[in-house]
């Protein structure tokens, strides 16, 4: 079936098969693998998008749902120059990244997280994040990065 | 000549500093290729069919139908293996894809390419294969019985280890028995077994795939695809974590030979519930423990048995039990030993390599016996733990003399007099509660405890093997100025190490811009990225092939009239001689400079027949002490705050140290408290991070790390491996605060809410296994049947 889905800001088409996940247009159909696939049930939010602006594991929405919709992916946080998003340079800066399968999903889920609650408390912070999983980092690190990020971007306000 | 700066500068981003990883940004972005995110114009998609028998003798398979099915490029069975049907990493007893029979559920029996993979799916499942189920032999005790069917035709013993040390009979004024158990852990790493394979026009295939050891893969693929090794050219791909489930061959001989018949590339990756079935785990163990003392705390004693569980095939099984033996002990000085410990067979997934690697086992036991001890005694833990702490120059149960640094006495001193927490009992957001937002009480139920526990650990690999590494650096002069490339096969799996060896090479060529060559067979074996021993061989090897060049520079200088004088050396883009800039090193790269070194460690050797020998290369040693709380009622437990204190030698990134100690606690908390592959009959029946549980952001607590930097005399730099040693003492520091928080024996790992309530009482387990009746301290596949079993 033919999907047509707004990603990143451009209209594009897929010829999927009914049973697709949104993760699996993206990765496979559209050249988009930034989105991860690790457990493909949910569980480890790897493969965090936004679908019309709300944060979703795009394991567990058919492409087919999407159909019509606006997803913005982690490709589209850093500038066309390669320049880091805040959040990006934060997850470096403290250390953060390990093997990075996980990140692109935490850099999704605390962005959209600082969109919401620009400087949140610890509990805020790992109440949010409880859907990520990683197993490289023990999340010290990354703890680190979410409270650099909202430090970075509370001054440039 | 060019002026020289007045004031050199340190070369920035060195040995030492906390260097950002080379690799963050692409990471953050989703621009790093991963295994699974690989792609060729053209590919097909593999699939694997696989047993859901746990034994099974397979009468007939049927592939027309699946071979029919729409999109099906090739079905291929083990009949259509080019070359040697079986591969291993000691031995090679497994087969590429079964015949005959299958020894555990989730052996592979066919495989499938086709456009797609829902079609190579739908085609696998058409294929009939006719088996006729045979009782399947799940118990590692029953393994043992002489009555028991075999698994393989050489046994069910995979290898016995006897350590004998001084008199095992010998007197003692105290003495305390322990049973103890660790479930099988799995390593979950976040990135799936995945890799892509590419026809090549020579006739050989090159692959590229998510691994920790490239030429071993190679060594592997060749011999089962009936192609001498240089046709077969592996490249790393992206690792999305290893902890051991990487060692072994998963997908990469299906591949290449799907890639070779079709003429097509081909991908394979794996979903999580394949990955749990496609790569070995930790193996569960067993261990009986009989520990005689003086009344004034001093080992007399030690006697313990120890089965572990190597499931249907060898994997590292026999390394495994080697230092689940040699290390069962602990880091204490007992005069009188005897350890006899077996791996064995049985038709379970196999196990194999994971994160501490049979020291882990060893240490939640040997710290559990401890600290039964010092209650027998009433005596402080870290106070027995002092009495019998093991120092340079002691010699441990196989004769070997503890040797390189062991700021053993530092590391326990420090863990007790670190501050302790004064965190409210009761936190007032509930989320960080035990159980967090499921907890439906108000807290009135809460217990804190307090435990520690202290372990050690070899790095590197062990009984006389020489996993040596080979880098390659080439220095020349750039638009910019002097590039080094260093080319080495060592597999970065996101510790770090591709970090590091940019930083060593900054450090020795005085130089910042260092590009890393892709990972490759294009260069000699780096050994693999396991045992804690990359920063140490594959750094040292680095280390090498950089003052090879150096020297090559500083010969070229002295050629053009330059002085060089006793301790030239490169800085900040200069040859240095005597704190004096002399010559640009751009001058003297008018032509490039090539250097190749291979870096050994010292030689161990195998054990004798009373498990004797020098086994290990290095240890480290560390400690953690972890706060719990513990509602009593509900039985659920939190780890509020775990302190670390690890022996580093000297930390090359003390961040990326750090990201190491963390990590790799919150792995120990996951065996303490969460992480068990539930094994039925044979079956795993939790596949999914739905049903098998890792620690989340709301698990793992605060982990305050002390990095001790004594450097190891004889290793580069003075480094110690760190990547271990933090998960061996995470879980029995964490088991033993919840036995202080609830009063009860918790002798088994991961522990459950039904032991923290207390309806369960310690797991008893039967009277210890006889030894098996096989000779030497060999593995058993190597005496019985040879290197491979019949193909």
């Amino acid at each position: 079936m033919i999907v047509r889905v707004n990603v990143n800001g451009t209209w594009r088409e897929a010829d999927v098969w009914g049973g697709a996940s949104l993760l699996f247009l993206l990765r496979e159909h559209l050249s988009l693998p930034g989105s991860k696939n690790a457990c493909e049930q949910g569980e480890c939010g790897s493969c965090s998008v936004w679908l019309e602006g709300q944060l979703v594991c795009s394991c567990l929405v058919l492409a087919a749902q999407a159909d019509g919709l606006a997803v913005r992916t982690v490709e589209d946080l850093s500038d066309p120059q390669g320049a880091l998003h805040p959040v990006q340079q934060a997850f470096v800066d403290a250390g953060a990244v390990q093997c990075g399968f996980c990140t692109p999903g935490l850099i999704v889920a605390v962005t959209d997280l600082l969109e919401r609650d620009p400087v949140p408390n610890e509990a805020t912070i790992r109440e949010a994040l409880s859907g990520n999983l990683c197993r490289c980092t023990g999340y010290a690190k990354i703890l680190d990065g979410v409270r650099l990020a909202a430090a970075t971007q509370e001054r440039s306000r | 000549m060019s002026t020289p700066p007045e004031v050199l500068e340190l070369t920035r981003r060195g040995v030492g500093e906390n260097t950002p990883r080379i690799d963050g940004g692409p990471k953050t972005q989703g621009r790093f290729a991963f295994g699974s995110d690989l792609w060729a114009e053209g590919m097909l998609w593999g699939h694997t069919l696989r047993s859901p028998h746990a034994r099974a003798r397979i009468r007939s398979i049927g592939i027309a139908e699946a071979v029919a099915s729409p999109g099906v490029h090739a079905v291929l069975l083990a009949d259509d293996v080019p070359g040697r049907r079986t591969y291993g990493l000691e031995f090679a007893d497994q087969p590429v894809l079964a015949w005959d029979r299958v020894r555990y559920v989730g052996e592979p029996v066919a495989v499938v390419a086709a456009e797609t993979p829902e079609l190579a799916r739908r085609a696998a499942a058409r294929i009939e294969v006719d088996y006729e189920p045979l009782e399947a032999i799940v118990d590692m005790e029953a393994a043992l019985a002489t009555d028991t069917p075999r698994i393989h035709d050489h046994g069910n013993v995979l290898r016995h280890v006897r350590i004998i040390h001084g008199d095992p009979d010998a007197e003692a004024e105290i003495w305390v028995e322990g049973y103890w158990e660790t479930g099988m852990q799995d390593q979950a790493p976040l990135g799936p077994e995945a890799g892509l394979a590419m026809p090549a026009d020579d006739g050989g295939v090159d692959l590229y795939v998510s691994t920790q050891w490239l030429h071993v893969d190679r060594s592997q693929i060749a011999l089962c695809l009936g192609l001498d090794d240089d046709r077969v050219r592996i490249t790393l791909a992206g690792v999305g974590g290893a902890f051991g489930a990487r060692e072994d061959v998963h997908m990469q001989i299906h591949a290449c030979m799907l890639a070779l018949h079709t003429g097509r590339p081909v991908k394979m990756s794996y979903g999580r519930e394949e990955s749990f079935l496609g790569h070995v785990h930790r193996h569960p163990a067993r261990m009986w423990i009989r520990t005689g003392a003086s009344y004034e705390g001093r080992l007399k004693v030690w006697r313990q048995r120890i089965v572990v569980d190597g499931g249907a095939y060898a994997s590292s099984s026999s390394a495994v039990i080697g230092n689940a033996s040699t290390f069962a002990t602990g880091p204490y000085l007992v005069p009188n030993v005897l350890v006899e410990g077996t791996a064995v067979y049985t038709n379970n997934p196999p196990c194999g390599a994971m994160r501490g690697f049979g020291a882990v086992q060893a240490c939640f036991a040997h710290e559990g016996q401890m600290d039964r001890l010092a209650a027998a005694l009433q005596m402080d833990p870290v106070e027995l733990r002092l009495r019998n702490v093991l120092e340079l120059g002691d010699a441990m149960p196989t004769g070997q003399v503890l040797g390189g640094s062991a700021p053993t006495r530092r590391i326990l001193e420090r863990i007790a007099a670190l501050p302790s927490i004064v965190e409210p009992a009761t936190p007032p957001d509930p989320v960080l509660r035990p159980g967090g937002a499921n907890n439906v009480t108000r807290g009135e139920g809460l217990r804190r405890g307090v435990g520690i526990a202290f372990g050690f650990k070899n790095i590197g690999f062990s009984e006389g093997f020489d996993d040596s590494s080979e880098a390659r650096v080439r220095l020349e002069l750039g638009p910019a100025g002097p590039v080094a490339e260093v080319h080495t096969a060592a597999c970065e799996v996101g510790q770090g190490l591709n970090t590091i060896i940019t930083q060593i090479a900054r450090s020795e060529l005085g130089i910042d811009d260092i590009v890393l060559h892709p990972v490759d067979t294009q260069v000699g074996s780096a050994g693999s990225t396991s045992a804690s021993r990359q920063t140490y061989m594959t750094g040292g090897a680095v280390q090498m092939a950089c003052r090879a060049a150096a020297s090559r520079a500083f010969d070229r200088a002295a050629q053009r009239g330059v002085a060089i004088g006793d301790e030239p050396r490169l800085d900040d883009g200069w040859l240095v001689i005597d704190e004096t800039p002399a010559v640009t090193l751009a001058e003297l790269l008018d032509r490039p400079i090539e250097e190749t070194a291979v870096f050994h460690h010292r030689p161990t050797t195998a054990l004798d027949e009373h498990g004797h020998g020098e086994p290990h290369m290095q240890f480290a040693f560390g400690a953690e002490r972890a706060v719990v709380e513990v509602d009593a009622e509900l039985g659920l437990a939190r780890v509020v705050h775990v302190d670390a204190v690890q022996d580093v030698g000297r930390a090359l990134n003390p961040r990326s140290i750090e990201g190491q100690v963390e990590g790799g606690t919150a792995q120990g908390l996951g065996l303490a408290l969460m992480e068990e592959i539930q094994v039925v009959d044979g079956s795993i029946r939790n596949a999914s991070f739905t049903d098998y549980l890792i620690p989340t952001i709301l698990d793992v607590p605060s982990v305050t790390s002390e990095l001790i930097e004594e450097p190891d005399p004889e290793s580069p730099y003075g480094v110690k491996g760190v990547g271990e040693l933090p998960t061996l003492v995470s879980t029995p520091a964490i088991v033993a605060a919840l036995r202080n928080a609830t009063g009860h024996e918790l002798n088994r790992a991961p522990v459950r809410p039904d032991d923290l309530v207390g309806l369960n009482g310690p797991v008893l387990g039967n009277p210890p296994p006889p030894a098996p009746d096989v000779p030497g301290p060999r593995a058993v596949p190597h005496y019985v049947a040879g290197e491979g079993a019949p193909s």
